[in-house]
């Protein structure tokens, strides 16, 4: 399923989001059957640990395929508005907003 | 019926954004009950395989008896705008898996770890690490049955909790209470961010 690599080439965080393309809503035959089944998930967008727990692989399966997908132009990697690897000020306000509006 | 090539060019719809808070602490302290209370799924379980393997042995496929051991750890969702999700993860049981730490903490807004006022011990392990990540951190004693085995500053001083950490009291089971909580965590967070500039 990966061929062998058990690298991803992109360090995807486990909370990133994928959503499925045009392209790869449309895709169809000729796909993996696995990632036949992350275009049909991620449709809704999920993180990278609900592809893996939702498709029962382990994390590092999951990533690696999702970086393929990506590259392949079937999935859109949504990675997070950081400082350093963290989060600003500015997302951290509209967490805080939004807990609050729970 | 629709064709892909006579639909109009679409943006992505829905959320784009996520962040991720870790909910630590030692075994059967109510991390997934915690996560439970105010996701908006069924919290799910997410699998890492580890390969244990001797230091300075590279190639696995010469070791004979490679064994693997799977990490589980449970999280949850909770939408916070049309644009905005945040994961809940929390910490694999057995805190010999640092490896799956690293992962979880990258990039994480903070934590809150979960303290059984009745194994104080157990909590040891998540707070050296948070401290040694500079991840901020909460402390937060799960009050199983209404009622506190030690008061907050009894615990601050236990377990060595640095003064300006915050140490709340809640309710596992409570929606409202761990939203609180995780409330604290971010404002803390903030104060942390606000502080280092």
């Amino acid at each position: 399923m990966t061929g062998g690599r058990t690298r991803a080439r992109y360090q995807l965080a486990i909370e990133a989001l994928v959503s499925t393309t045009p392209r790869g809503r449309t895709s169809g035959f000729g796909l993996m059957p696995e990632h036949q089944r992350i275009c049909d998930l991620c449709v809704e967008v999920k993180s990278l640990a609900e592809i893996a727990a939702l498709m029962r692989m382990p994390l590092g399966v999951a990533r690696v395929m999702v970086g393929d997908m990506a590259e392949a132009g079937l999935i859109a990697v949504h990675q997070s508005n950081t400082t350093e690897g963290k989060p600003d000020l500015a997302l951290l306000e509209r967490v805080l907003i939004g807990l609050r509006n729970l | 019926m629709d064709f892909a090539t006579s639909s109009p060019p679409e943006r992505t719809a829905g959320p784009t954004t996520s962040v991720k808070i870790v909910v630590a602490g030692g075994f059967g302290v109510g991390k997934t009950t915690f996560v439970g209370a105010v996701s908006e799924i069924n919290p799910l379980t997410t699998e890492a395989v580890m390969t244990a393997a001797s230091d300075g042995i590279d190639d696995l496929s010469k070791v004979p008896d490679k064994t693997t051991t799977t990490v589980a750890m449970d999280f949850g969702r909770v939408s916070l705008d049309r644009e905005l999700i945040l994961y809940l993860f929390g910490t694999p049981g057995q805190n010999r898996f640092w490896f799956m730490w690293d992962d979880l903490t990258r990039g994480a807004i903070g934590a809150v770890v979960l303290v059984d006022t009745r194994r104080l011990a157990d909590c040891f392990a998540a707070i050296d690490y948070f401290e040694d990540a500079g991840l901020p951190y909460i402390v937060a004693l799960n009050c199983f049955d209404g009622h506190l085995s030690h008061n907050v500053e009894d615990v601050r001083e236990a377990l060595s909790i640095p003064g300006d950490v915050p140490i709340v009291t809640c309710d596992a089971r409570s929606r409202e209470s761990t939203k609180l909580t995780l409330i604290r965590l971010v404002e803390h967070a903030m104060s942390r961010f606000a502080a280092m500039r």
